[in-house]
């Protein structure tokens, strides 16, 4: 039996698996959206704007491990999915983005609503197809699930011209593909990992720093084990937290511009380092120069054009991390040896003096609520297991920072794009993957405005996610630059004429709350997060001055860490670099 | 370092685009490349001449690899290859200037494929060098008009770019 190309495409995500897509209709995909219309095999979910489809599919991806999937119409709706195709793009988030296209022989005839999808999308997806035959739709839908999900993740677009979905033929979804082009390596080679082994075991300040790589591969569970069976210290990118359990004892916080005094003098000082799926960003290493001298590298990845891109690296291993940190795992057990238990206690002991640093303690107060607490007592009230999702600014870091994540995919953030408007959509994404689970988007007053519209979608689909705005009337990130290193000229960072937050979210049928109070933090939350039907926007009112530390300014040595607003970049001292 | 890289790429449309592309967003250099269709059909080479430093081109081979698109390449420049580029050039050719560039086509195993009242066209076939001495060798004022096809390589031996 022929069906047409749209009835096909709907029953390849039906084959597919797909539970949800998320979109929006227009000309050029309305035979689609009229086969969707004809079956429930499929959840369409609509949405606001397209780019809250994109962070929608996003969310559910990071949070599922499965891939996301969008359905926009030609021209704006496919331009309207660009910021959140590169968010996905920087992230390595799987992503299968269906665009409407004018009809074929319209191409290049700048036809009403025809961009050239495949041209713009092009550097910032992992590959992109245009379908030129109904015949070859279904293989081409199944190729760009294979390669979003294969390999190093990342989004894929797939461009419909209209005439494509009214032509017939049979329907036939492949089963599997291969392609010469195109074969990702899995498994890393034995010699090195032997290596690897045994430079881990001759290593006497040795580090573990993961990255988002740890996540998407699954490895966590295996990462723990490996890293507690050394007793070595461990350190979490922005987007690889919850890799390790934030509340480990062996757990150094998170790395980097905004990471802990301890993480970052450890990774300075090491002698070992083992990066797994982390990718040396600049927000990490600093200046390059100064870089973790003494460090012998050890770096595994699924994408070998990540190794030794930025930092030259010793023992490079191509691979994805659940299979390499197995077979660590497995040759460090066949040794039968252990690394050096002395050498590791005095390494020990030289963190535990960076720590007792407190490099993210803050001022307390009884009159002007602090982010920071705001987001302590949401660790504590959600025992740091609710779906957190953020925005991009102060309040990213200090959720980042305070909220201990203790499992993968429960920190949801942009952390390679920084893009303002993603937590919003991202959250929705997630309530759809675990309606039974307690979601939070953290964001501030200048970000949540860039997708608020997503709030209606919220009232239509009934998503009770809890907002937590920490209002600080500022783009508090663009504010703390200002205020370091423009001699406190606020140029264009002030949040004038704010919406009353309340009121709008009571416009779109949710509830709101706004908190002025120290005091009246603790009970806000609660109440908010024991309401399972209502979608709640707390509107925290905070401390305007408020500035994240520490921080390592852009340019800057790990070494060169500002720890309070007094302080001048503290310098470590070099002793006992054996 | 002077590279160059050949590559084995399917033959699809935006396969090209996706390689200069790369190029271009990297902000790496390309000195010259070239494209056309191999004996399958399904497949084009392309040879790319490039510079950088070490680190550079190790990043160029791995991000073209990275793409879809790119079966296989290699760095022609890592062993044993033959390099050759053809080009065609048109010179004023008049009164004793033509036995002098008739003789220097020689020299260099050029041929003169078209012959008006004033002008010559030489083909010439060599290494990039080759061709610019070529160049060198005449007198700025005759060359009228060049093109080159750039740089195309093949690896010498047995061992060759083959899917
Ligand atoms: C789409 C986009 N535009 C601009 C920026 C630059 N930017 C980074 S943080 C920030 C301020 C964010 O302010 P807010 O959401 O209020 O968060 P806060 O820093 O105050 O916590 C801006 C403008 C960005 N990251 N994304």
């Amino acid at each position: 039996m022929e069906l047409t190309g749209a009835e096909i495409f709907v029953k390849c995500l039906a084959d597919e698996g797909v539970e949800f897509i998320f979109g929006y209709p227009g000309g050029a995909a309305l035979h689609i959206y009229d086969a969707i219309y004809r079956q429930d095999a499929v959840k369409h979910i609509l949405v606001r704007h397209e780019q809250g489809a994109t962070h929608a599919a996003d969310g559910y991806a990071r949070a599922t491990g499965r891939p996301g999937c969008v359905l926009v119409t030609s021209g704006p709706g496919a331009t309207n999915t660009i910021t959140g195709i590169a968010t996905a793009y920087m992230d390595s988030i799987p992503l299968v983005v269906f665009t409407g296209q004018v009809p074929s022989m319209l191409i290049g005839d700048d036809a009403f609503q025809e961009v050239d999808a495949v041209g713009i999308s092009r550097p910032c997806v992992k590959h992109n197809f245009l379908v030129k035959d109904v015949r070859e739709l279904a293989s081409t839908v199944k190729k760009a699930f294979y390669i979003a999900t294969t390999g190093r993740p990342g989004p894929v677009l797939v461009d419909i011209p209209k005439d494509i979905t009214a032509h017939r033929c049979a329907y036939d979804y492949p089963e599997s593909v291969s392609m010469r082009s195109y074969a990702p390596v899995t498994r890393g080679h034995q010699v090195q990992i032997k290596k690897a082994v045994e430079l881990l075991l001759s290593a006497r300040r040795p580090i573990v720093y993961t990255g988002g790589g740890v996540i998407l591969a699954e490895a966590s569970g295996i990462l723990t084990d490996l890293v507690r069976q050394l007793g070595f210290p461990c350190t979490n990118t922005l987007m690889g937290l919850g890799a390790f359990p934030g509340d480990d004892p062996l757990f150094l916080g998170m790395l980097g511009m905004h990471g802990t005094y301890e993480a970052n003098l450890a990774m300075h000082e090491c002698d070992v380092m083992l990066a797994v799926g982390a990718r040396f960003d600049d927000r990490v290493t600093g200046d390059l120069n100064k870089f973790s001298p003494h460090a012998r590298i050890i770096h595994v990845d699924v994408d070998p054009s990540s190794i030794s891109k930025n930092v030259p690296v010793e023992i490079p291993i191509v691979g994805s991390a659940d299979l390499v940190l197995a077979e660590m795992a497995e040759a460090l057990r066949d040794s039968g040896r252990e690394p050096d238990k002395e050498a590791l206690a005095a390494w020990w002991q030289r963190i535990a003096e960076w720590r007792g640093k407190n490099s993210l303690a803050y001022n307390h107060s009884d009159t002007v609520i602090k982010p920071q607490y705001v987001i302590e007592k949401l660790y504590e009230l959600t025992g740091g297991d609710a779906y957190i999702t953020s925005d991009v600014g102060q309040h990213q870091m200090w959720a980042a920072q305070h909220y201990k994540f203790r499992k993968p995919r429960r920190w949801i953030n942009s952390g390679g794009l920084g893009t303002m408007g993603f937590g919003l959509p991202a959250a929705m994404g997630v309530k759809f993957a675990f309606p039974d689970d307690q979601v939070v988007c953290v964001t501030g007053e200048a970000s949540i405005q860039m997708c608020i519209q997503e709030l209606s979608t919220c009232k239509q689909y009934d998503l009770p996610i809890k907002i937590v705005n920490l209002n600080n009337r500022y783009m508090g990130m663009v504010r703390q630059w200002q205020e370091f290193f423009y001699d406190r000229r606020y140029s264009h960072s002030y949040m004038d004429a704010l919406p009353d937050f309340i009121k709008l979210a009571e416009s779109y049928g949710h509830s709101g709350v706004r908190v002025d109070s120290p005091a009246d933090v603790e009970g806000a939350l609660r109440d908010a997060l024991a309401r399972k039907d209502d979608l709640v926007f707390l509107d925290f009112i905070t401390d305007q001055t408020e500035n994240v530390y520490p921080m390592i300014a852009a340019g800057k040595g790990q070494n060169e860490i500002i720890l309070k607003p007094s302080d001048e970049p503290s310098e470590i001292d070099e002793r006992e670099l054996a | 370092m002077r590279r160059i890289i050949s590559i084995l790429l399917e033959n699809e449309a935006g396969a090209l685009s996706r390689v200069a592309g790369l190029f271009s967003a990297r902000g790496y250099n390309i000195q010259s490349l070239t494209v056309a269709p191999t004996e399958d059909d399904t497949v084009s080479r392309m040879t790319l001449v490039t510079t950088g430093s070490e680190r550079i081109i190790e990043q160029i081979t791995k991000q073209l690899n990275k793409l879809v698109d790119v079966i296989k390449l290699v760095d022609l420049t890592e062993g044993p290859h033959i390099e050759r580029e053809m080009m065609l050039i048109r010179v004023r050719a008049v009164a004793e200037q033509r036995e002098e560039i008739k003789r220097l086509a020689d020299i260099f195993r050029g041929r003169i494929i078209d012959v008006s009242e004033t002008a010559f066209t030489v083909e010439l076939t060599g290494t990039g060098n080759k061709l610019e001495a070529f160049l060198g060798a005449l007198p700025r004022s005759s060359i009228l008009e060049t093109v080159r096809s750039g740089v195309s390589g093949i690896s010498r031996g047995e061992k060759g770019l083959r899917i």
